[in-house]
């Protein structure tokens, strides 16, 4: 299920304003990749622009490649909703449907694609996305509540279920911890190590212990100057970009000695 | 009530600058209690003048059609036949104009191009610019003489369902044509009403919709007419109080008859604040009062529909939170 | 039909087919506005075959045409989920145009009717001495009333809103400020009859019965507009920032001061903007005016204490009862007036709006 994504010369503008410049990466399949970086340096745009959510942004437009597998999202005539489909999202803010239960939130996705669902159909991956999330026995009880009663860690993993129910191959975060606390936040992270087997996971993460806690590869983006686009500076095995990496930038930012 | 708020009183010198902030304070809490006081004096006036000729009605002032007031002796009024005419008519126009805003304000809010939105919002709200005069005007002059072969052939083909039964009125100044006039006069109303809070909808809901691979239309389900379904409510009920008084559309469209008909097609029923502008020129002996008394029930009614739909607006703001 | 336009078979999105394509089966993008173009010609061509050609109509034709095609072609090639989408997409356009058809019929027969009597005869004489049936006569009486009775209006009602959007912005606090802001949003929806009936109801007691002059005319619009000026003023208000009031009382400005000398010149813009709105709210009403300042003067009275008043509504309203086609022509003529009066005010008011926005932020 999880699928390969290669981005190549990858320019992304607000209107006239480049905000991330010429990217080309490759993120593995079945591995978490984390984006580092300062705040505003354009990460997060990236990660958004790899399931075309950015367009929701009046304005926004990328320009290059991006292949999941063999597929260019951005070729002519693909469809973003289809995109989404495929490409899943966390944000960084828990936002359950205020209006529907647990279950309802966790199957709204999947309801849309396939509107006949028999009842245990449903309630067979309700129960499904709910245990991959590690958040079954917690509401397994109370499925008809509304999620919004639920702790801010458990209203993510929520999230992750009802992005899961879609059966995307990737998995795209937003800095999905940085609103919890560090109890939950550990369950997040444990949640993440046991999805990477089945699914592509990009993590944006303002944390760089989290980068070097949850993922297999890292990658470093900065601004060279304030108002510049956003680069991408280095790119590589999690345990080198922390203690050995290439460029002078990088190894400023990881010991906290910025620009 | 010629009260004259002087705007400042003489510029104090250093040591009296207290005294100006008293007296300011106080004039500004007077403006606010005597707003109250104004509504108060609505009420008031309304129920000691109307007082007179409900005590001399010889007929249930709630349940009688007729209105006979403008006698001396044995006056015989009440407002039945107008209270049913005028919930028919805001009915109707409320039918009619619901639908159609909800999606104007969709439209202005997720569909029409970004550079343009606030113009066409601007243009919706220019609706709610037109005098109702004018509305009745053009009701009269132009739309009802249209309206004429329509209602010829809804009674033909859709005479069967009784509130379309004929023969169709020759002047098209019915019941249905007031309501039409009404409803785009409500329109502007529950549009900048449902506007606000579609545009309130948190972008997480919508982004969440989106993201998981919802089109356009199953995001606004999924994340937006929830979430706006008691600004819409609201937004209804406050066209609905503007509909239940609105006056000059109905007084100039309506060919009048004090009945209770469901038949939308021809001419009859009549709404209370139409009737207090048609019968007040030539309301002698207890019909003034007896007019007020039929205002202090269409003042009760809108109260209630105002009142209810801030409730509901208020309670909505509060649960989204 | 244009389902030629189609690309490869659609591999249908729908039940959990293996979703290889991302492509699966989407219209061009140029679509929607292609078939649109044809639509709109196809009918036009249709109906001048048959040489019954309307605006309405081809409206009507095109848009049921384009709705029926687009919907079915995109069911067919994208889905369903596509097809209520591109459904709901044309409802919505649709709901739209519908609410500028009014909008344009009522600008469009105003001005013409209106542009066959509308000249500086017309604004310049009154109908004194004027036969309803007579080819003579003119609103200028209606003007000077409405411009007197308005006036008066606005004199009563500016003062008290403002005072009160203050008190609501800087000194009510508690109750008393949620019992005021819900009984001004409850005046809002006074019908404009029952603001009449109002001051009917308080000159019978004031001045016994038959009296009808300018200012009770006056005294009612001025219920009406009052919440309208409270409301627009209070959000003005609040748009003031804080830190603006902070650094006026930090250095020793008293706060009734600060008020009229920092937050009021500041929103003045605004507040102006939210007056001329209310103005042009009221400018148009009419049933009230029945009732408290007469249907039936035809002289040019200045004094709103003397006597029965005309104003340009009441003028439309009492042409159109008489009936008769001079009748009309002089009813149209002055909606004409009235509704260029009620626009500049609303053009102006924008301007002044855009023109001044509060600066801060």
């Amino acid at each position: 299920m999880a699928k390969r994504i290669d981005v190549s010369g990858l320019h992304v503008y607000y209107g006239d304003f480049l905000a991330v410049a010429d990217v080309s990466m490759t993120i593995e399949p079945r591995s978490v990749t984390a984006f580092i970086g300062s705040s505003g340096c354009g990460k997060s745009t990236f990660l958004r622009a790899l399931n075309r959510m950015h367009e929701v942004t009046p304005g926004a437009r990328a320009e290059g490649k991006v292949l999941l597998d063999d597929l260019d999202i951005y070729a002519p005539g693909v469809d973003p909703v289809m995109v989404r489909t495929e490409v899943g999202m966390v944000f960084q803010k828990a936002n359950p449907f205020p209006t529907m239960s647990i279950y309802d939130n966790v199957i709204a996705g999947a309801r849309l694609n396939n509107r006949r669902m028999s009842k245990s159909e449903a309630d067979d991956l309700v129960e499904g996305s709910l245990r991959g999330a590690n958040l079954w026995e917690e509401v397994k009880d109370r499925l008809n509540k509304p999620g919004a009663g639920l702790s801010g860690g458990q209203q993510q993993r929520l999230c992750i279920a009802r992005a899961t129910a879609v059966k995307p191959s990737v998995l795209l975060m937003d800095e999905p911890c940085s609103a919890l606390d560090p109890i939950s936040t550990l369950a997040i992270e444990d949640l993440i190590h046991e999805l990477k087997e089945d699914y592509t996971i990009v993590i944006v993460t303002h944390n760089m212990q989290q980068a070097a806690r949850v993922s297999d590869r890292t990658a470093f983006f900065n601004l060279s100057a304030p108002g510049k686009p956003g680069q991408l500076i280095e790119m590589g095995e999690t345990n080198q970009i922390f203690t050995r990496p290439e460029k002078k930038e990088t190894e400023n930012y990881i010991t906290g000695r910025f620009g | 009530m010629t009260t004259t708020d002087a705007p400042e009183t003489a510029p104090p010198s250093s040591g009296k600058r207290r005294i100006g902030d008293v007296a300011f304070a106080g004039l500004a809490r007077g403006s606010g209690i005597l707003i109250l006081l104004i509504l108060a004096g609505v009420a008031a006036f309304l129920i000691v003048q109307a007082w007179p000729s409900l005590a001399a009605n010889t007929a249930n002032f709630l349940t009688t059609m007729a209105w006979e007031p403008n006698v001396r002796e044995d006056p015989a009024f009440g407002v039945a036949a107008l209270a049913f005419g005028t919930v028919l008519a805001a009915a109707i126009a409320l039918l009619l104009a619901t639908p159609v805003a909800i999606g104007i304000a969709l439209f202005i809010v997720f569909y029409a191009p970004r550079r343009l939105a606030s113009l066409l919002g601007y243009m919706v709200d220019l609706l709610a610019a037109i005098p109702s005069v004018v509305y009745g005007l053009w009701g009269i002059g132009f739309l009802a003489p249209q309206l004429v072969p329509v209602y010829q052939a809804m009674a033909r083909y859709l005479g069967w369902i009784p509130l379309f039964s004929g023969p169709a009125s020759t002047s098209a100044r019915t019941i249905l044509t007031a309501s039409v006039v009404l409803a785009v006069m409500v329109l502007p109303i529950i549009t900048a009403m449902s506007r606000d809070v579609f545009r309130q909808t948190p972008q997480g809901h919508r982004e969440a919709a989106l993201a998981m691979g919802a089109t356009r239309w199953e995001m606004i389900q999924l994340a937006v007419l929830p979430f706006g379904k008691s600004g819409v409510i609201g937004g209804a009920m406050l066209g609905l109080g503007r509909a239940l008084g609105e006056t000059m559309a109905v007084a100039m469209i309506l060919s009048p008859a004090l009945v209770v008909s469901w038949d939308l097609l021809q001419s009859g029923n009549q709404t209370i604040a139409a009737h207090i502008a048609l019968q007040y020129p030539e309301a002698t002996g207890y019909g003034v009062s007896a007019l007020i008394a039929a205002g202090l029930v269409l003042f009760a009614i809108t109260l209630v529909v105002n009142m209810g739909a801030r409730y509901v607006v208020a309670r909505g703001n509060k649960e989204s939170r | 039909m244009s389902t030629t336009t189609t690309q490869p078979p659609a591999p249908g999105p729908g039940m959990g087919s293996p979703r290889i394509n991302l492509r699966s089966g989407t219209l061009p993008r140029r679509f929607p506005a292609a078939l649109l173009a044809s639509c709109a010609a196809v009918v036009a061509g249709v109906l001048l075959a048959f040489s019954s050609f309307g605006f309405l109509l081809w409206g009507v034709l095109t848009a049921v045409a384009y709705v029926v095609i687009a919907v079915t072609a995109s069911a067919r090639v994208e889905g369903g989920r596509k097809a209520k989408d591109r459904l709901v997409t044309s409802i919505v356009y649709m709901c739209f145009l519908l609410a500028m058809l009014p909008l344009a019929s009522v600008l469009w027969t105003v001005f013409t009717n209106g542009m066959n009597r509308l000249d500086i005869y017309f604004l310049s004489v009154s109908m004194n001495g004027v036969l309803p049936s007579m080819d003579a006569g003119g609103a200028y009486h209606a003007i000077v009333g409405t411009l007197a009775i308005t006036g008066m209006a606005t004199l009563i009602s500016v003062p008290i809103g403002v005072m009160t959007a203050v008190y609501l912005v800087e000194y009510a606090q508690g109750r008393m400020k949620q019992l005021l802001m819900f009984f001004v949003d409850v005046m809002t929806g006074i019908p404009s009859i029952v603001a009449g009936l109002f001051v009917v109801a308080l000159w019978m007691v004031l001045f016994g019965p038959g009296h009808t002059n300018g200012a009770a005319g006056a005294i009612a619009l001025a219920v009406l507009m009052i919440p309208v000026v409270v409301r627009s003023s209070e959000e003005m208000l609040r748009l003031v920032p804080q830190d603006l009031r902070e650094a006026a009382y930090a250095l020793g400005v008293p706060r009734w001061r600060t008020i009229t000398k920092v937050v009021l010149p500041t929103s003045a813009a605004g507040l102006t903007t939210g007056i001329m709105l209310a103005i042009a709210r009221v400018i148009g009403e009419t049933a009230p005016l029945i009732l408290t300042a007469g249907t039936s003067a035809v002289s040019i009275n200045w004094n709103l204490f003397d006597g029965q008043m005309m104003n340009l509504p009441v003028f439309i309203y009492s042409q159109v009862r008489m009936g008769g086609a001079i009748n009309y022509e002089r009813a149209w003529a002055a909606a004409l007036t009235l509704i260029l009066v009620v626009m500049l005010l609303f053009f102006l008011a924008r301007m002044i709006g855009g023109l001044f926005a509060p600066k801060a932020r």
